[in-house]
């Protein structure tokens, strides 16, 4: 079986009969065997589960006319170890959940699994999401597909890696801080984060409360908008999931985009870009020009304060979203004399390095006598950013970026120095901090090594259809989403 | 020098909901431990609260009874401090914008109307209990998680029985409105105790001293009672009182300390990002204050002026609600209401008791108790053929005319009729009789006795009296 097609090839497939579900997952079982342990895209495999779960659909795809509307029946998904998947292991990647079976089901989760989906497994991330290269794993490091001695990107590298590679037909993964795009763009495949409050936070492990959301990796722009068709959606168990109507994301794909406005922000073309991300960023606004779109230049004036804020609030939810982690309850514990001891022990031996220094950066904006100074005033420049963005969705009806500044770095080159590994952020941190959607597609390759280069496509909150709507037109123009890593 | 004390109370009361503040599990008290709680409860990963309405609601009508500023912009904080009982190492909580802030409450203290005001009162969650064993420890988190109201006095209290009847005024206050139970025995109220004391006449307040998780209001007064001279004493002998944290030791009668305020907690309070501020609309709040009842005090004030009732019976109405509604709808309409008082106090609330039942199982009208005070006020019937009356009332649910008319109760005034029923009597009774004649009055009520007896009870007391005297004196 060929593992490089779309959901959307595989559907008609399947719906057509001529493969079943148990094949598609057996193949998908097959490829994952012989490379993911070069790899380390997943953390775990549920290869019966998987097997039962194609069984059923094909059961049902056989006896239930309903079945064939589901729209991922019986397909393989993977999903960030940090969503909660009844039990399956919820680790997180990190030591202190390395022995942590999930409940319940995230509520992404049970949508998945009402449209039929196939969950084989649990993809590998930065511990609690915290990264931008996947080796702050306590399991292993991912590897780039298109070049293993280089990073997948992070926070969900697992499930970038796994799509790019052909392990699964889709992935989820979550976005704080460009955890969805920049990996996607890493990895050549296309990462959504969709409006903060489109998708529900029920069930995934809190990073930074006001910031994370959970989205889709495919390998196109039509498997997007399907997986985010299933995902949306307001729900009550998370009250800051909004009460909007979703619409069928699918519906405007193939429209033209002539007349369109796209935005480049002068702060996002600056010294020091990779000249191989500045020509392929170039080729892309060439071709929205050809494609009929109107390019105008933007100002985020702001942007340069956005590293700076998006590090005071994400640690500060931090701290307290991850001082659960006790030992008490549940999870790895180490005993101590009394609490206090407890708790050092536990928590010294169960978070890595990365995970610890953003507790205590967060423990410390949120301290007696500093607050005013960080946290209430990085919630300031926050307001300032969101009217940045305010004021350019006024003018454009997206914004034109690089996702990142230069196609995947190697394996250790930035591990040891944070502010490096944080400033590949700085393209797409700002869409957390406002809310709105975010996209990256492939839009070419650097040479020597090959490896992928991203094209992120930002839209005004809610606008998801508007924003696929584009980076369907670019993509069908152009063949970069149909290379794949040998 | 004199001193006096300064006192403020912050007190918690769990609310009367059906489930926790952010889950569905129960709000329930005495399950066995962790058997009420759920992955929101017990801060497993992934998940989020969702605020409980009906504690709002209850927070929002508390705020309206407590004469409280009513924000229409709230929001939750974060708390952050690790303790085995908290599941999420951080409570939630309203610090910064509350959804109630200045109140006051107003009760009676050695006949006079004293006031106490309020800085707040805002909702949080109660978290798990520790157990401590041999060798180990344990949490139940079925108490984690209920909505609690955190209500802060100013320091307006000067006493501990000022203390102590502020206390039982705002406990009275929410069971009254349905907001709490209130049961002290199941932990649904706990105090916290601020005292400092400064010379009489300065305004400057002394160091606080915070005597913690106080759980009777009678422990409260002899906590106050002891920490009141212990504070005098030590300024009296030059020593400083320091700002700290004391804990009540109900068996020895002391407070001993617990921590100094060098190592408070710094809490890291910060909006709590999984929850929306709370904004409801106006509509919201109309709603909410539908539900506003009259105060214990307030409601004793107007039953002694509107149905000029004495304190006691007033009393009664106040301490019984559902009684006093009662009384209400039949007192309306009488001419003297006291008359209808009694007869619900004495007999009515009597006769419930006795037959295990409730005023909803009432089978008689309200109006049928107005009827038979009627019946008696004219002359009818006497107070006695009444207690009758009302026995059948209460029990076949018939109204009393109807009553009077089948049994024939109807009291008999005919003097005709009451002067064969003397005759008779006197005629029977030679003894009593002379003895009357001979000045000893309490014969006159053997032969009334008679009498009655022989008009099986229906003869009019005071004719017969009358009659009598006429006879044997006249
Ligand atoms: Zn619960």
């Amino acid at each position: 079986m060929d593992c490089f097609q779309t959901l959307a090839s595989l559907r008609q497939r399947l719906l057509d009969g001529e493969i079943t579900s148990k094949e598609v997952v057996s193949g998908f079982l097959g490829r994952i065997e012989s490379v993911d342990s070069d790899l380390n895209a997943l953390i775990h495999l549920d290869k019966e589960g998987a097997l039962k779960q194609a069984q059923t659909a094909d059961e049902a795809l056989a006896s239930d006319p309903d079945a064939r509307s589901k729209p991922l029946i019986g397909l393989p998904v993977v999903v960030k170890d940090n969503i909660a998947e009844r039990g399956q292991p919820l680790t997180c990647a990190s030591k202190i959940l390395s022995n942590f079976v999930a409940p319940y089901d995230s509520t992404v989760v049970s949508k998945l699994k009402s449209a039929g989906a196939v969950l084989m497994g649990r993809a590998n991330l930065d511990e609690f999401a915290m990264g931008s290269s996947t080796e702050n794993s306590a399991r292993a490091i991912t590897r780039n597909p298109w070049d293993a001695d280089h990073i997948p990107g992070g926070s969900s590298g697992g499930s970038a890696a796994a799509v790019s590679a052909g392990l699964c037909a889709a992935a989820i993964g979550s976005d704080t801080g460009g955890s969805i795009r920049q990996p996607a763009s890493f990895c050549g495949c296309v990462g959504l984060k969709p409006s903060y409050g489109r998708v529900s936070r029920f069930g995934l492990t809190a990073f930074a409360s006001s910031l994370d959301q959970i989205g889709p990796l495919t390998r196109d722009v039509r498997d997007a908008a399907t997986v985010l068709n299933v995902i949306a959606g307001h729900d009550e168990r998370d009250s800051t999931s909004v009460p909007r109507e979703t619409e069928d994301y699918t519906a405007s794909l193939g429209q033209d985009i002539k007349g369109l406005k796209v935005g480049l922000p002068k702060e996002y073309f600056i010294e020091g870009l990779d000249p191989a991300v500045k020509v392929s960023i170039d080729g892309a606004v060439s071709q929205f020009q050809q494609l009929g779109a109107e390019i105008v230049e933007v100002s985020l004036p702001h942007t340069e304060y956005a590293i700076a804020t998006y590090y005071i609030i994400c640690t500060a939810e931090a701290s307290a979203n991850l001082a659960r982690f006790d030992g008490i309850r549940y999870g790895a514990r180490v005993d101590g004399k009394d609490p206090v001891e407890l708790y050092a022990k536990t928590r010294g031996a169960g978070f890595g390095s990365e995970v610890k220094r953003r507790i205590i950066l967060g423990t410390y904006v949120l301290s007696s006598g500093y607050y005013d100074a960080y946290y209430l005033r990085a919630q300031k420049v926050r307001t300032l950013i969101r009217q940045d963005f305010q004021n350019a969705f006024d003018q454009v009806d997206l914004l034109l970026t690089p996702t990142v500044a230069a196609p995947a770095f190697k394996v250790g080159e930035k591990s040891t120095d944070p502010l490096q590994m944080y400033l590949t952020d700085i393209f797409t941190i700002s869409a957390n901090l406002v809310g709105n959607c975010g996209l990256s597609l492939p839009c070419g390759f650097s040479q020597n090594p090959k490896l992928p280069i991203g094209l992120q496509l930002m839209g005004r909150p809610f606008e998801e259809a508007n924003l696929l709507k584009a980076a369907y037109a670019y993509e069908q123009s152009t063949d970069w989403h149909k290379a794949f890593p040998s | 020098m004199e001193y006096e004390p300064i006192i403020g109370l912050e007190t918690h009361v769990q609310l009367k909901t059906k489930s926790k503040m952010w889950c569905g599990c129960a709000n329930q008290y005495g399950a066995d431990p962790n058997t009420q709680v759920c992955p929101v409860c017990l801060g497993m990963p992934g998940v989020l609260p969702v605020a409980n309405e009906e504690a709002l609601r209850l927070t929002v009508l508390t705020g309206y009874l407590l004469n409280c500023d009513l924000p229409r912009h709230a929001r939750f904080d974060r708390k952050n401090y690790f303790y085995p009982d908290v599941a999420k190492n951080y409570q939630i909580t309203q610090l910064a914008l509350p959804s109630t802030l200045n109140g006051h409450v107003d009760f009676e203290l050695n006949g006079r109307t004293e006031r106490v005001r309020l800085t707040r009162a805002h909702l949080e969650e109660d978290v798990g209990k520790s157990f401590h064993f041999d060798r180990q420890s344990g949490v139940d988190f079925n108490r984690g998680g209920v909505p609690l109201l955190e209500i802060v006095t100013e320091p307006d209290i000067t006493s501990a029985d000022m203390a102590y009847a502020y206390l039982n005024a705002l406990k009275d206050i929410l069971t009254y409105a349905g907001i709490s139970d209130c049961d002290m025995e199941k932990g649904m109220v706990r105090c916290d105790v601020n005292i400092s004391v400064r010379p009489k006449g300065t305004q400057e307040l002394g160091a606080k001293v915070e005597i913690k998780n106080m759980n009777s209001f009678s422990g409260v007064r002899r906590a106050v009672l002891y920490e009141v001279p212990r504070q005098i004493e030590a300024l009296k002998n030059g020593e400083t009182i320091v700002q700290e944290t004391r804990r009540w030791d109900d068996i020895a009668g002391i407070t001993e300390s617990m921590r100094t305020k060098e190592d408070a907690h710094d809490y890291r309070y910060f909006p709590d990002p999984d929850l929306m501020p709370f904004e409801p609309s106006e509509a919201w709040f109309e709603e909410v204050r539908q539900g506003v009842v009259e105060l214990p005090l307030a409601r004793k004030h107007r039953f002694v002026e509107q149905y000029q009732l004495p304190e006691g019976d007033a009393e009664v109405f106040v301490n019984d609600v559902p009684l006093g509604d009662y009384f209400e709808q039949v007192a309306g309409k009488a001419k003297q209401p006291k008359a209808i008082a009694n007869w619900v106090i004495n007999n009515l609330r009597a006769k419930l008791v006795e037959s295990e039942s409730t005023l909803e199982d009432l089978k008689f009208e309200p109006a049928s108790l107005l009827e038979l005070v009627q019946l008696v006020e004219s002359g009818k019937i006497s107070s006695k053929i009444a207690q009758t009356v009302f026995g059948e009332m209460f029990d076949s649910g018939k109204a009393p005319g109807a009553i009077v008319e089948e049994k024939g109760l109807v009291q008999v005034s005919d003097t005709g009729a009451i002067e064969q029923f003397c005759d008779q009597a006197i005629e029977a009774n030679p003894g009593p009789a002379d003895d009357y004649r001979n000045g000893k009055e309490a014969a006159l009520n053997f032969l009334k006795g008679q009498v009655m007896k022989l008009s099986r009870g229906k003869a009019n007391p005071a004719l017969v009296g009358e009659m009598l005297q006429k006879k044997l004196k006249g």
